[in-house]
């Protein structure tokens, strides 16, 4: 028995001397030198860090993943009120304005004049909410395009749709000739998604007029959107069933699914779960709502926030542009984290690259993709788009499987954000 | 291995008890009680916005009395989300334990060949995580990469979606029927070894069949436990969350508030309203000690009729 508790008793003692030293480890060295932990879920970010940290040996930068997208806003959220945020976090667009509510993420604007200028004003409107304050760098975006099965349009003779009504009549031509194919299919788990292609037909869920929120989630272009497509899933010209399922991705390789609109890092998607069908997509630019136009929205994108609780502001803010703007940091980014970078000089110097290997046979991938990316719609995110999402995936859920029109679960979400924001008390116009 | 010194004078001996009990009452106080104590207080407390609600000043906590309790009453999808997992319920229930009940008995059964095999077959998919069987089942449950669907439609026999709106209560109850089974035969069997083989012989020389042996000697000693299992399974059906979780993105048939508990976790961490959902878990909580109480006291007399005997 003694020597038992002994035993033990050298267990706690280590453990706690373990904690310790951890936690001194976490309050920084004494000698000067500036440590900062950054949450981030790129993969490839510890190389790209590794750069910095060579070239500022007083600012040292720890990369810690904790999860990605609506995860690691709780995380942070939690961590946060506990006390212990990070000193640098890597947030979603659509996240930004939520954690900005709830105090989480700095207010950047006494650093960022100079860095404004590296970036598109479609970018930089996500990191501002259209006020004066800057809560993070842009890092990537998600413009949307069309990605289709070259091979069997070719094989099946199908015209690649320049506006939204030819993909409805491109669609209903599948319909009739192929049974067992759709164009593609619509999405009720990724709002995301929905989001984009609303922003595209031009719709602003959120603005700030003056001290007061505007939210019309159901504005006109958003129910044009649902309109479209709740008639295309009633035809059965387009699948109702979600995404990022075991199905989905037997479709994409079956080619059961012959297009997907989807963002810059689709090639990513695809070739992880589609591996097989290498060389059989191609990229378009998204279907118009006019003809001629060339507007398209985002799904996805992150940028790099400095966390309220952080004694290392200035320090941070420096490394969170530096990683987004410096030419060594976005060019590693691409090559290393395969993001689309946010910074215009960044997407320029990326156009005249190669594309991604699993569309080697689309040489002028990325021109195109700069070139689409200028049509990207500005957005601003409201401080409960979790809300709104969330009833996005029920209302839409139910709609697919009754058979009722989307606009109806438009007019859900509309309701579900607008009397969530009422409840809290956010100042609101109409 | 020095032994304990006996404790000396009244005072002492009088504390020992507390002694004892301490580690059991300050873990209970520190991981049951506390914790309850904090979702009651938090359920009493809401977020207040002004303005845009940006930056430091822009929200606050306060007190908000009952209004989160309000709410949670007011909202239809609570109760649509309680009426789904009693339907549920009535189907899981006397189905799992009806299974269980007849493998028990027929396992119990003298002549019965590969007991041992037969048993930890019917007992293994309870090892199995809800979690990782979900994603089987609903692997096997899409159309489009089931294999049973590919034979039926090879055969051209009809074949049913069980992703639907109705249907996915029957891919539910199948998961938990499945995975359920297991435990509950094995707490009856556990029972059925228990009883004398004199009651048995006694009855065989009487002239009683085997099936009248498991009908009036076997089921009435069963009584106890299959109410005690009857009280967990109506348990772990209030506090259905796993199964529905894991195939909710798979599917529109399942939505993100599809029983109470998914509710509760979906206004915590996707919507960040932890008042409201601590309030919600009150009421889950109410309830399910209620009902709890109410089953145990309509069968009360039939449960412990063995004991008082």
């Amino acid at each position: 028995m003694p020597v038992a508790r002994t035993a033990l008793g050298t267990g706690f003692a280590a453990g706690a001397l373990a904690l310790l030293t951890s936690c001194s480890m976490l309050t920084g060295a004494d000698d000067g030198t500036v440590e900062l932990t950054f949450w981030s879920w790129a993969p490839g970010i510890e190389e790209v860090v590794q750069i910095w940290n060579e070239a500022n040996p007083d600012i040292q930068v720890t990369v810690s993943d904790q999860g990605a997208g609506e995860e690691v806003v709780t995380k942070l959220l939690t961590a946060s009120q506990a006390g212990h945020p990070p000193d640098l976090v890597q947030a979603e667009y659509q996240a930004l304005t939520t954690l900005a509510a709830r105090d989480t993420v700095a207010d950047l604007s006494a650093y960022t004049t100079e860095a404004e200028e590296a970036f598109h004003q479609s970018e930089w409107s996500q990191v501002t909410m259209g006020t004066d304050s800057v809560y993070a760098i842009p890092q990537d975006s998600g413009p949307m395009m069309l990605y289709y099965r070259s091979d069997l349009f070719d094989e099946f003779g199908l015209k690649v749709p320049q506006t939204w009504e030819e993909f409805a009549e491109v669609g209903r031509q599948v319909r009739d000739e192929h049974p067992g194919h759709h164009i593609t299919s619509f999405s009720s788990t990724d709002p995301g998604w929905f989001a984009g292609l609303a922003q595209q037909a031009g719709a602003t869920w959120w603005n700030t007029r003056g001290d007061a929120w505007e939210v019309s989630v159901d504005d006109e272009p958003t129910l044009r959107v649902a309109e479209f497509w709740g008639e295309l899933v009633e035809e059965d010209v387009v699948s109702g069933r979600p995404m990022y399922t075991p199905e989905w991705n037997a479709a994409l390789n079956d080619g059961s699914l012959l297009t997907w609109p989807s963002a810059i890092w689709a090639p990513g998607v695809l070739s992880g779960n589609a591996e097989d069908t290498a060389g059989d997509w191609s990229m378009a630019p998204l279907p118009q709502w006019e003809e001629g136009e060339r507007t398209t929205g985002n799904w996805g994108g992150s940028a790099t926030a400095v966390a309220t609780g952080t004694s290392h502001e200035e320090a941070a803010t420096q490394f969170a542009i530096w990683l987004n703007t410096s030419p060594e940091a976005t060019e590693a980014l691409v090559l290393r984290s395969g993001i689309y970078p946010a910074a215009t000089e960044a997407k320029e110097e990326l156009a005249v690259s190669r594309p991604p290997e699993f569309f080697a046979h689309q040489e002028d991938f990325y021109e195109q993709a700069a070139q689409i990316s200028e049509g990207a719609a500005s957005v601003t995110w409201g401080p409960n788009v979790n809300i709104t999402y969330s009833s996005y995936e029920d209302a839409f859920a139910a709609a697919i499987s009754d058979g009722t029109p989307f606009t109806e679960a438009i007019t859900t979400m509309h309701t579900d954000t607008l009397s969530d924001m009422e409840n809290k008390g956010f100042s609101l116009t109409s | 291995m020095s032994p304990a010194r006996a404790p000396s004078g009244r005072l002492a001996a009088r504390l020992v008890p507390y002694g004892f009990l301490a580690p059991a009452i300050v873990l209970s106080g520190l991981l049951i009680l506390l914790p309850i104590a904090y979702t009651l207080y938090l359920s009493v407390r809401r977020i207040e916005v002004f303005g845009l609600g940006l930056g430091a000043e822009g929200r606050r906590e306060s007190f908000t009395g009952l209004s989160n309790y309000q709410s949670a009453v007011t909202d239809p999808e609570l109760w649509a989300g309680t009426l789904r997992i009693g339907i549920y319920g009535l189907m899981v229930v006397p189905l799992m334990l009806g299974l269980a009940l007849v493998f028990a008995l027929v396992l119990d059964h003298h002549r019965v060949r590969f007991r041992q095999v037969s048993r930890i077959v019917i007992f293994l998919p309870y090892a199995v995580p809800a979690v990782i069987a979900t994603l089987l089942w609903g692997f096997l449950y899409l159309p489009e990469v089931s294999p049973f669907h590919q034979t039926l439609e090879a055969l051209g026999l009809p074949s049913v979606d069980l992703m639907g709106q109705e249907t996915v209560f029957v891919a539910l109850t199948n998961i938990a029927v499945w995975g359920g089974t297991g435990f509950n035969m094995l707490v009856l069997y556990t029972n059925l070894r228990a009883i004398s083989s004199d009651l048995y012989e006694a009855a065989r020389i009487d002239g009683a069949s085997e099936l009248q042996i498991a009908l009036r000697i076997k089921l009435p000693v069963l009584t106890p436990a299959l109410i005690m299992t009857a009280l967990f399974s109506m348990i772990s059906t209030l506090q259905v969350f796993s199964e529905p979780v894991t195939l909710s993105p798979l599917s529109n048939a399942v939505s993100t508030t599809w029983s109470p508990l998914m509710k509760v976790y979906r206004d915590a961490f996707v919507r960040d309203d932890i008042h409201l959902a601590a309030a919600t878990s009150v009421i889950i909580a109410v309830i399910t000690l209620a009902l709890s109480y109410a089953f145990l006291r309509l069968v009360q007399s039939r449960a412990f009729a063995q004991e008082e005997r």
